[in-house]
């Protein structure tokens, strides 16, 4: 029987820490945009090239995370209409609707104003949505408008071809002529590897941070709690601020992992998640786990802007190979579905979970397309109990508390019951 | 055989089975590999020079019952994928070899990994095809990308696929496309001597037959389209946009035009008119190949190419069939489709030219709505 509903209060010292480093660069887009301080460089956070933007002092912004923090606000819904009224769909990814209806009304949010772009730098890594999305802000804002091509992981054997290797490369050094134009500075590739240097660290720092939800109790929720990390991750890889915030993470988790302490009073499930949340309700939808005491110790969306856990590192004597390596290789996006197959059976594997629950979002299909068939691979062909639910990432009109209460509840409690047939604890552990 | 004779009875195949002609033809040709080409663009020339036969996995149609697939794919993924993944679990699709699916969303390419899972004994392959048409670089790119595949279907054919035969095999698609496009301006010239329908179960043949057998049926069919000589009713003449990887139904197509357009031109099966020119035959296949990709392809729903917005093709299009108005046809779902439409309409409205927007499914089998949607629109232009 599930406990009393345990409401999530937890605030650790990374939270704080968090809003203030992404509060100094929501504060720096807010300069550029009304003083025209710097120069804005659009990207998209899958295997994103962060470190070359940096090494030209150029402001990364990103449109997913601006159309996130709307929809953490509850500001999504009347730009997402904005966008309808101009012809976007009911079915279109509403990122891109929350995004487009920001951008022609005005670009004020109530965390930053979004500078226009000096360069609107598609990196398509896997979702084939970012073309299309870039290509409409390119028409409405104007600017130079690249796309970053980043070959897909067709290849059997998971490892990029030397082909597409190559090819990337030679498009980082087009993509670093163009912000040598657009500063009138040469690039200083001592510099460059400095920053990729930092990544490196930062990215190692990362992947020790997620290995710490391996221990009983998980120090932190992998996916409530990660979703805090991946705004800096992000903006501020490749810089000192970014590790020392990544630095003063794994401090405070590997303590609380010494102390057996975690996210809730008492941990009774351990699950792996896959899928983005829901970021209108995501307190909501924690809630609607923490009540049965259920912590997730992995997830994929963490892994969306770069997979760090499974030995990548970025290696600042081949820079721009190993940025190329990034984001053909070592991120979720760009990887086939099947990968991400495998990728979800370890984590149940390493982390010990006892489930994986599957949220489908709506308007990433990317993610989504195919989750059933997700869903059959692990019940039928690995016995693993795995729950599907629906809802959004962006658009609160997708959901619905109660359907989505009464499929969570019934899950649990036969995960509950199960767990009392074969006398296991959390874990999957006798 | 005329015309009149053939017409009826592909386009009854086309609508009940039209998977049936393939899997005849293999009963007839029981040594030749098989290779299904999902929308929307495939390299046929690749697998044709293997001595395999590509032939086009499009849909089921209107007359497949959708049992299994829809607990895979959810309610908000397109009726192709499903129907494509549907074919495959009811055994439909078992004279395939091997099938191959593309970059062109990502329904599309999770349903390439969900293909190889359930279906181990088929070679699945997936091209990656380039989105940045202006690096230098993007055209050795591809030509390793087509080597790739070369050497794959090397291995599902058993054979080496040589240069000559690529040169072959290039010769021969090049003149069905040439055929195509005679067809395609037949119809844009005089759009009431061949009717839309006609015009797709001619193309949709193509689709299914291998190119020889297809170009024969072609050669024999636009004389006979060219000799008609039909007085033109007063109806809007639009071009069709929207529809290049899943396909309408026929009886959707007839009752667009039905309701008083003339179709100049439209995308449905896009992929197989590929080119707007003859693809070179004479230097390295491979890199004519790629080249041709890059540089005289059509615009497309799957295509990004910052050189020009799709928008302004669209309208080029429109000037230069003389068309009066744009019929924008997107599948239900289609994510290329629907995002293009934000643009479309915008540079229409610019433009000052109308345009209808309608969704369809390949399921569906109501057109009443359509068809008022269409008639009322017409009436609006013509009587303007
Ligand atoms: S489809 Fe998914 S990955 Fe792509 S833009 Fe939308 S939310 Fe982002
Ligand atoms: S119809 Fe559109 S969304 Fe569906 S597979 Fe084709 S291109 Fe993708």
């Amino acid at each position: 029987m599930a406990e009393p509903a345990t409401k999530t209060s937890y605030q650790g010292r990374m939270h704080l820490m968090q809003k203030e480093i992404m509060g100094r660069y929501f504060d720096r887009l807010t300069r550029a945009a009304e003083h025209g301080e710097g120069n804005a460089v659009y990207m998209l956070i899958s295997g994103n090239p962060v470190e070359l933007v940096l090494a030209f002092d150029m402001i990364p912004v990103y449109p997913e995370i601006n159309a996130l923090q709307l929809a953490v606000k509850k500001a999504s819904l009347p730009f997402i209409q904005k966008a309808e009224e101009m012809g976007y769909s009911m079915d279109n990814c509403a990122y891109v609707k929350a995004d487009v209806g920001l951008l022609f009304g005005g670009r004020k949010t109530p965390f930053a104003t979004i500078p226009l772009p000096s360069l609107i730098l598609c990196n398509y890594v896997g979702c084939n949505v970012y073309l299309q999305w870039f290509e409409h802000l390119a028409e409405y804002a104007g600017g130079n408008l690249y796309n970053l091509d980043i070959p897909f992981m067709r290849n059997p054997s998971d490892k990029p071809l030397a082909a597409d290797l190559a090819y990337v490369v030679r498009q980082l050094e087009e993509v670093i002529e163009i912000c040598e134009r657009i500063t009138r500075k040469k690039l200083d590739y001592a510099r460059l590897k400095r920053i990729v240097s930092l990544s490196g660290e930062t990215g190692e720092r990362w992947a020790k941070i997620k290995a710490l939800t391996k221990n009983i109790p998980s120090p932190f929720d992998a996916y409530f709690d990660s979703v805090t990390m991946m705004a800096p991750l992000y903006c501020l890889r490749g810089t000192e601020e970014g590790l020392r915030f990544f630095d003063a993470v794994y401090n405070e988790m590997e303590e609380k992992a010494r102390l057996g302490k975690g996210p809730l009073p008492a941990e009774r499930f351990r699950f792996v998640i896959e899928g983005p949340p829901p970021w209108p309700y995501l307190r909501t939808f924690r809630d609607l786990f923490s009540k049965w005491g259920a912590v997730a110790v992995a997830s994929t969306y963490s892994t969306v802007g770069g997979l760090w856990e499974f030995g990548f590192k970025h290696d600042s004597k081949r820079p721009l190979e190993s940025i190329a390596e990034h984001m053909l290789q070592w991120n979720l996006t760009n990887r086939n579905f099947l990968q991400r197959y495998e990728q979800i059976r370890r984590y149940v594997e390493d982390w010990a979970a006892d489930a994986l629950v599957i949220h489908s979002v709506k308007s990433c299909r990317l993610f989504s397309a195919g989750q059933g068939d997700m869903r059959e691979h692990f019940t039928k062909d690995l016995g693993i109990p795995t729950l599907l639910i629906e809802s959004d990432i962006e658009d609160p009109r997708y959901f619905s508390e109660a359907q989505m209460k009464n499929r969570v509840d019934a899950f649990f409690e036969s995960l509950e019951h199960k767990k009392i047939l074969h006398g296991t604890g959390a874990g999957g552990r006798a | 055989m005329t015309l009149e004779h053939f017409m009826p009875r592909y386009r009854e195949t086309l609508e009940s089975s039209p998977l049936d002609l393939v899997s005849q033809w293999k009963i007839a040709h029981p040594g030749t590999k098989i290779i299904g080409c999902y929308p929307v663009y495939t390299p046929v020339e690749i697998i044709h020079a293997g001595g395999m036969l590509p032939v086009g996995i499009i849909g089921g149609g209107n007359r497949l019952e959708i049992a299994h697939a829809d607990s895979r794919f959810q309610s908000f993924v397109c009726s192709i994928v499903k129907s494509t993944l549907e074919l495959g679990l009811t055994k439909k699709l078992d004279f395939l070899d091997g099938i191959v699916f593309h970059s062109i969303c990502d329904p599309a390419r999770n349903l390439g990994s969900v293909y190889k899972r359930n279906f181990p004994s088929l070679v699945v392959e997936y091209v990656h095809f380039p989105q940045n048409m202006t690096s230098p670089h993007t055209a050795e790119y591809l030509a390793a990308e087509y080597r790739r595949l070369r050497a794959s279907y090397e291995k599902v054919a058993g054979r080496p696929i040589t240069d000559e035969d690529l040169r072959r095999s290039i010769g021969i698609y090049n003149e069905q496309r040439r055929l195509l496009r005679g067809l395609y301006r037949l119809r844009a010239e005089s759009p009431q001597n061949v009717s839309t329908v006609e015009s797709y179960v001619l193309t949709r043949l193509g689709t299914l037959l291998p190119p020889d057998e297809h170009i024969a049926v072609l050669k024999e069919a636009l004389p006979e389209l060219g000799r008609r000589n039909e007085k033109p009713k007063d109806r809007v003449r639009v071009v069709l946009e929207g529809s290049f990887c899943e396909q309408p139904p026929l009886e959707l197509i007839e009752a667009l035009e039905a309701a008083g357009c003339y179709i100049l031109d439209d995308d449905f099966l896009q992929g197989w008119r590929w080119f707007l020119e003859d693809v070179p035959a004479g230097g390295d296949p491979i890199r004519d190949l790629a080249a041709a990709y890059l540089h005289q392809s059509v615009y497309s729903g799957v295509k990004h190419d910052t050189r020009q917005p799709k928008a302004k093709h669209l309208i080029d299009r429109v000037r230069e069939t003389g068309a009066a108005a744009v019929l924008i046809l997107a599948a239900k779902f289609c994510e290329p489709a629907l995002f293009d439409y934000a643009l479309y309409r915008r540079a229409l409205e610019k433009e000052g030219i109308p345009h209808l927007y309608l969704e369809f499914e390949e399921k569906m089998w109501i057109f009443d709505k359509a068809r008022s949607e269409v008639e009322t629109f017409v009436e609006s232009m013509l009587f303007d």
